[in-house]
């Protein structure tokens, strides 16, 4: 005997369509925060991997796990720059920077709350390792000035930052000149300046970080041992893909544990309610499930067609769930890393992973909410349902 | 006395459908309840303040230090009663997993400016005694089952090599508001050997904890001791300790606030779901409505009916899942550890939680009281569930 047909299964989702918007509207609320808080997740990682080039070498002092609580004093920082595996730029100079980052506290546009801002001490070399980065608005700061440019989402998000304006800090006012993108990368969220300019700003007499690019990018082990074990020096060196993409560790952990927490007990609510709504569905067809049974149709094809019913309705759900979160990808965040305790602006990335992840939780929640009911109706003997009511 | 009769025998008709919709209700209450203790708990550094606190940072931001010889200068503000000082280490215990904050604190005065820290007077003094003793709080010490006497190394971040510290002093917070996850250590340890090591860096603070006699007198105080310092290397930022731990939260907050959407959403759904019961129910009833109608009954006795029996089921599923936070909360809390130091049920939780409940009933019950209530008697005998 052959399966009941899948038009018979669709359109009973049709027939009463309050409870079927009800019961597919709450799943697609528990779909819509799980998608959600996965891209947020996804968005924050693809953020701070980005920021980071594969052949560019980052050293910080040993111990450290960001660059404000690093300290890199001119004697060590002239070591580095010995080092022969340093790539050389166009200009016949080696690639290497050493830049002084810092946090500045600055009120928020909208609100005036404060938040804490990188600002970095840049150098030419240090433009020309960050190939992502572009001044879309203003121009490049003048070395030796007291001229700086804002990140794209600092100068958005933040009292003073846009062009033209001027920030005060460390007895002096700083110009805003230029405003750049650096994509979807953590730049976006720091503020540059002349690394001199604001080392003695700053009464600073130690860089914070060294940055250089590798020559060779094979030869990064043999570089890392060579900085490490040498005895003059107190630091460590690590690939800055894998520093920034550490930096996002802790955050992207917490957004999706608390995400994937909320989405379970969410989804038992949602489980629930399909539940709800195929027991009553079940029980008001008792007759048509006799008729069924006594056509011929095996109890398998009589569970197949109410769990396929249940999983339709899970889909429905869930895809109304993935409509609602896409949209969500036109905004972004802004809140404070704990690791760095700086701002850090991300935005919410919709990978194929994500789809199908947030599909099949629709389509698990619809078949436990199923299961019962259509085995229920499975069980039933012809001779009861048909009597039935 | 008969429609309360009547509602509990409607309400037990579908005994299975009743009690699911109890559950999610249940559910979704506690869920909310919990999330709501969850933003509670992220404010909780701000409302264990107290208003005759002031708290002086470097204007830049917390990263930049003061020198030593401000904490003379501030005592000379009028109205200042007393000053201490304190300085982020920032120091990883083992794995950078196990986060608690530690500070080095001029032991002798911030002890007294916090009365909330409970310590035993024998305790206090050996620590007091011990220049590489810490005391630490109770819920610190349970959770990594620490021991006076105990050596604790701290690997530093910010000022490298390894520290070891002796614990001489657990303390206990005078209530629940209070934060029992520090960890304190002689300022003096620290300031010594960072001298010895790097010169340039010794004698700085990074912030001063300022008390007054009058708190009504904060914000005049907080502008004598910024003007004290202006113009200077290391201009100054003073506000009252509770607009200090509110900054830490408003930079966290976009967390914050898709918490408490989230803890929203949870209500629609069950809202969702309850309306879905309530709207079948009617649906089958509707037979029977038009029977009571035409016995006489009115329209507004229909719809009460309904009403009174959404409301139910909500309310009981309400109250069972306020009952159910308390432990789950307490359960959260042991497995949370440090992350939150304050967290516990409040009261106005438990106030929202009975709102929601009592909401969700009523708007689940809007649209099939109102099609019951219009149902004419010809169309509702004639229905078939």
């Amino acid at each position: 005997m052959p399966n009941i047909p899948f038009n018979y299964i669709a359109r009973n989702l049709t027939a009463r369509k309050l409870t079927t918007l009800l019961t597919a509207g709450g799943m697609a609320l528990v779909v819509y925060v799980f998608a959600t808080v996965l891209m947020l997740a996804a968005g924050l990682q693809e953020t701070l991997v980005a920021t980071g080039q594969p052949d560019n070498v980052m050293v910080i002092r040993r111990g450290a796990q960001t660059e404000v609580q690093s300290g890199v004093d001119r004697p060590s920082a002239a070591i580095i720059e010995t080092l022969s595996d340093i790539a050389t730029g166009a200009d016949g100079q080696k690639l290497i920077s050493k830049e002084p980052v810092v946090l500045i506290n600055l009120p928020k546009r909208g609100s005036g709350k404060p938040s804490n801002v990188v600002i970095r001490g840049a150098t030419a070399a240090g433009l020309e390792l960050r190939p992502q980065v572009k001044i879309v608005e203003g121009r490049m700061f003048q070395p030796g000035t007291s001229e700086i440019i804002a990140g794209k989402s600092i100068a958005n998000g933040f009292r003073g930052a846009g062009v033209g304006e001027t920030l005060r800090f460390a007895q002096r006012d700083w110009t805003v000149v230029g405003v750049f993108d650096a994509g979807r990368t953590g730049f976006n969220s720091e503020i540059w300046g002349d690394a001199e300019q604001l080392l003695q700003a700053f009464r600073r007499v130690s860089f914070s970080a060294a940055i250089f690019k590798l020559a060779d990018r094979t030869r990064f082990d043999a570089v890392k041992a060579q900085i490490e074990n040498d005895p003059r020096l107190q630091l460590e060196a690590k690939r800055e893909t894998k520093f920034y993409a550490d930096q996002s560790e802790a955050l992207s952990k917490f957004i999706s544990y608390l995400g994937i927490t909320i989405s379970v007990i969410f989804s038992i609510g949602a489980i629930i309610g399909a539940m709800i709504t195929m027991y009553a569905s079940v029980a008001s067809r008792t007759n048509e499930i006799g008729t069924l049974r006594a056509l011929g149709f095996s109890r398998v094809a009589i569970l197949v067609a109410f769990l396929g019913e249940a999983l339709l309705l899970g889909l429905v759900g869930g895809s109304i769930g993935l409509v609602g979160a896409a949209f969500m990808q036109t905004f972004s965040i802004s809140t404070m890393n704990f690791q760095t305790f700086a701002e850090i602006a991300f935005g919410f990335t919709l990978t194929p992973g994500i789809i199908l992840a947030s599909l099949a939780f629709a389509l698990i929640m619809g078949f436990v909410g199923g299961f019962l009911p259509a085995a229920r109706a499975a069980r039933m003997k012809i001779v009861d349902a048909l009597r039935a009511a | 006395m008969y429609l309360i009769f009547l509602v509990i025998k409607n309400a037990f008709r579908h005994k299975l459908r009743t009690t699911l919709t109890v559950v999610g209700i249940v559910v979704a209450i506690t869920a909310f309840g919990l999330l709501r203790t969850i933003v509670e708990a992220w404010y909780a550094g701000a409302e264990a303040t107290s208003s005759a606190r002031l708290v002086t940072r470097n204007s830049i931001s917390l990263v930049f230090s003061m020198p030593l010889t401000y904490a003379q200068k501030i005592r000379q503000v009028p109205g200042v009663a007393a000053v201490s000082w304190a300085n982020w280490f920032g120091g990883v215990y083992i794995t950078e997993r196990n986060f608690f904050p530690q500070f080095a604190i001029d032991a002798a005065t911030y002890l007294d400016m916090y009365p909330e820290f409970v310590l035993k007077p024998e305790e206090r003094k050996a620590f007091m005694v011990d220049r590489t003793g810490v005391v630490v709080g109770r819920k610190l010490a349970d959770q990594y089952g620490w021991k006076i006497g105990d050596q604790i190394p701290i690997r530093g971040t910010i000022f490298p090599g390894t520290w070891t510290f002796t614990l001489r002093a657990i303390y206990d917070g005078v209530d629940a508001k209070t934060d029992e996850t520090q960890f304190f250590f002689h300022w003096q340890y620290l300031n010594e050997s960072v001298k010895a090591r790097f010169p340039r860096r010794g004698d700085q603070i990074g912030v001063y904890i300022v008390e007054i006699r009058d708190p009504s007198q904060a914000a005049a105080i907080s502008q004598d001791v910024d003007a004290t310092f202006k113009n200077s290397l290391a201009e100054t930022l003073t506000e009252t300790e509770k607009a200090f731990q509110l900054g830490f939260v408003a930079m966290t907050e976009a967390i914050l606030v898709a918490v408490q959407a989230v803890s929203f959403v949870v209500i629609i759904i069950i809202m969702a779901v309850m309306a879905n019961t309530m709207a079948m129910t009617a649906r089958e009833r509707h037979g029977e409505y038009a029977t009571m109608k035409t016995l006489g009954f009115g329209n507004s006795f229909v719809a009460a009916l309904i009403f009174a029996e959404s409301i139910g089921i909500a309310l009981v599923g309400g109250v069972l899942g306020i009952l159910l936070t308390f432990p789950l909360a307490s359960g959260f809390a042991g497995a949370m550890g440090t992350l939150f130091p304050v967290f516990f049920v409040s009261q106005a939780t438990v106030l929202m939680q009975l709102g929601a409940a009592l909401i969700v009933g009523i708007v689940a019950a809007c649209v099939p009281a109102w099609s019951a209530a219009r149902v004419r008697i010809v169309d509702g005998l004639r229905s078939i569930a």
